[in-house]
């Protein structure tokens, strides 16, 4: 079983390689001076400030050994400073990363119960059931989860009154309560994928012989359900949930956004719009890290779920 | 417009039954163009006739959407909105088409360095969740709604070219090909005389999916400040900017817009995954 377990960890190596070159070497790609960009302000460049920047980021040297040194102190935690918050990198990543990590693990809560349990409904109630799962997934996946996020802001937040519009809350309790909103809104197009894949694995598992022989057997239905019918779905339904897990790294920087949390995807976006480099760098290379290393995780352990999956080779 | 283009590639028998949502998604879809063709005709106001006393008024007949913070109509701003919100996309994905399927098509009848190269090219952008590649080439290159139409129509180009790939390989190996080759026919000639053609039916149907999903896209990078800038006027944007509003008490600036994406988002979707279940049943 563990025999595809090195090629696989040699393919993750190789792919974080790749993606965090690009990211590094992605201010070569712009049109002018490096050091330009690099400086966060587009104006106002002395010669001195330039040639301080060039120093600090050793950009005399060639790309490679840039790289190398880059990686090295990224891997060692040291990320470089902000120009913006004049602050170590890591320290800033450090102190919003609580938030998203919360933030997502909720959400995940979220899209698990409501997806799966959608999904084994549609499957089990045909008819009406069914077609009211499907057409509120299609409805679920077209939504933008920015415009999730201010229709439930208006509904719940607003006329209801029922959930605060702003700030993180005090405590595990009013955390909760602040991060329920954004946990939704990240959820929502999640949710979606998940009831589908559910009730595509069931209606599949269910059509199978050793369904039909459990009921010749006079197993309850129950059983039948619950022993053999979810438990041969559990496979894909399991490795979805890590992937769009995996995804939802990505998906915080338009909720936290929206809601005005302080986490690690709205950090991204003040970066950007502040022409942070250093930290616009080390919040992509973490996000990738992040998703890179949950999807092959996913990858691992779906042999685990599934034994008729080998690592080596393909589906059976 | 969609499913007139989409039905005439449809063989007659097939044609004459389609679903009531379709038909509705459809509907909807030909009105949006409608509206956004028309937008200067149907727009009771200009889109930019800013009425400071008339600051974020609910639905009246003066304004039947209402107003935003600087009194501007809603119902002009979101049908003149349909113009940049539509035309992106498109010119998004005509952008991705041309290099995706132009790669699917080269590395799966060439193979060799050119499909290790598309296969490598994939996986490195497959490691960047969501936008977040085209999010690093906005950091790089600046923001703006160029920007964003390329760096997405980028990011959809191998996704387009793996599945072009796909169903290049499994056409190339169908006798007709080999009769053209026998014929003395160059293989670029084949290729876009005979094969690509004959995978139209199928690409059609994804692109019209992935139309939506652009339009999603760009909507996000707008909302985000990353897209359309604040002169011109983009349904992302426009829930942007009416967000402030809405802690306030006044709804419609962000709703009005978001309605109008998610919408045009849901049409598509239908239209699409219908269009493909359709044109991919001949495979």
């Amino acid at each position: 079983m563990l025999r595809g377990l090195p090629r696989r960890i040699a393919g993750l190596l190789a792919t974080l390689l790749a993606a965090s070159f690009v990211i590094f070497s992605a201010v070569y790609a712009a049109p002018g001076d490096p050091a330009v960009l690099l400086s966060g302000s587009r104006q106002e460049l002395t010669p001195e400030k330039l040639a301080a920047v060039r120093a600090e980021y050793h950009l005399d040297e060639p790309l490679v050994v840039q790289y190398g040194r880059w990686l090295w102190e990224s891997a060692q935690g040291d990320l470089g400073r902000s120009f913006q918050y004049r602050d170590q990198v890591a320290d800033l990543i450090a102190a919003r990363l609580p938030t998203t990590l919360e933030l997502v693990a909720y959400a995940t809560v979220f899209f698990v119960v409501l997806g799966v349990g959608s999904g084994v409904l549609a499957a089990l109630r045909r008819g009406w059931v069914d077609s009211a799962v499907v057409g509120g997934t299609t409805l679920a996946a077209s939504i933008p989860s920015f415009v999730a996020a201010i229709a439930l802001v208006s509904l719940f937040g607003v006329q209801l009154g029922w959930f605060p519009v702003t700030g993180q809350g005090e405590g595990f309790a009013g955390r909760l309560h602040h991060l329920t909103l954004p946990a939704f809104a990240l959820a929502l197009g999640a949710l979606a994928v998940i009831s589908r894949v559910t009730r595509q694995a069931m209606a599949e598992a269910y059509a199978s012989d050793h369904v039909e022989a459990a009921r010749a057997a006079g197993l309850t239905e129950r059983e039948i359900v619950v022993r053999h019918v979810l438990r041969n779905a559990l496979g894909p339904i399991v490795t979805m949930c890590g992937l769009v897990m995996a995804g939802m790294l990505a998906g915080t920087v338009v909720v936290e956004t929206a809601f005005g949390l302080s986490g690690v995807g709205s950090l991204l976006v003040s970066a950007i719009t502040t022409h942070d480099f250093p930290v616009t760098q080390a919040v992509l290379l973490l996000m990738v890290i992040g998703y890179v290393v949950v999807t092959t995780l996913v990858d691992l352990v779906h042999p685990l779920i599934d034994p008729r999956v080998s690592l080596a080779g393909k589906a059976a | 417009m969609t499913t007139l283009t989409a039905g005439a590639l449809l063989p007659v028998k097939v044609r004459a039954r389609r679903p009531v949502p379709v038909m509705l998604a459809g509907g909807f879809l030909a009105l949006v163009v409608v509206a956004a063709v028309f937008a200067p005709l149907l727009a009771p106001y200009a889109p930019d006739a800013v009425d400071l006393s008339a600051s974020l008024a609910g639905t009246s007949p003066e304004h039947l959407l209402g107003t935003d913070a600087s009194g501007q109509d809603l119902l002009s701003r979101v049908l003149y909105g349909a113009r940049s919100s539509l035309l992106a996309p498109l010119a998004l994905l005509a952008l991705a088409a041309l290099l995706g399927i132009t790669m699917g098509t080269v590395a799966a009848w060439y193979g060799g360095w050119v499909d290790t190269l598309l296969s490598r090219v994939t996986d490195v952008m497959y490691a960047f969740p969501g936008l977040l590649f085209v999010v690093l080439v906005i950091a790089v290159f600046g923001d703006g709604l160029t920007t964003s139409v390329v760096a997405v129509g980028l990011a959809y180009a191998p996704t387009i070219a793996r599945y072009t790939r796909s169903l290049a390989l499994s056409e190339r190996s169908k006798p007709y090909i080999d009769a053209y080759r026998v014929q003395g026919m160059g293989g670029a000639r084949i290729c876009v005389r005979h094969l690509v053609p004959n995978l139209s039916g199928a690409l059609v149907g994804y692109l019209v999916v992935l139309f939506g999903e652009g339009l999603m896209s760009l909507a996000t990078l707008s909302y985000l400040g990353f897209g359309a800038g604040s002169p011109s006027i983009d349904w992302g944007l426009m829930v942007q900017e009416g967000q402030d509003a809405v802690v306030q008490g006044a709804l419609l600036p962000a709703l009005v817009p978001g309605t109008a994406i998610a919408a045009v988002v849901v049409a598509f979707n239908i239209v699409g995954v219908w269009v493909s279940d359709r044109l991919g049943q001949g495979r």
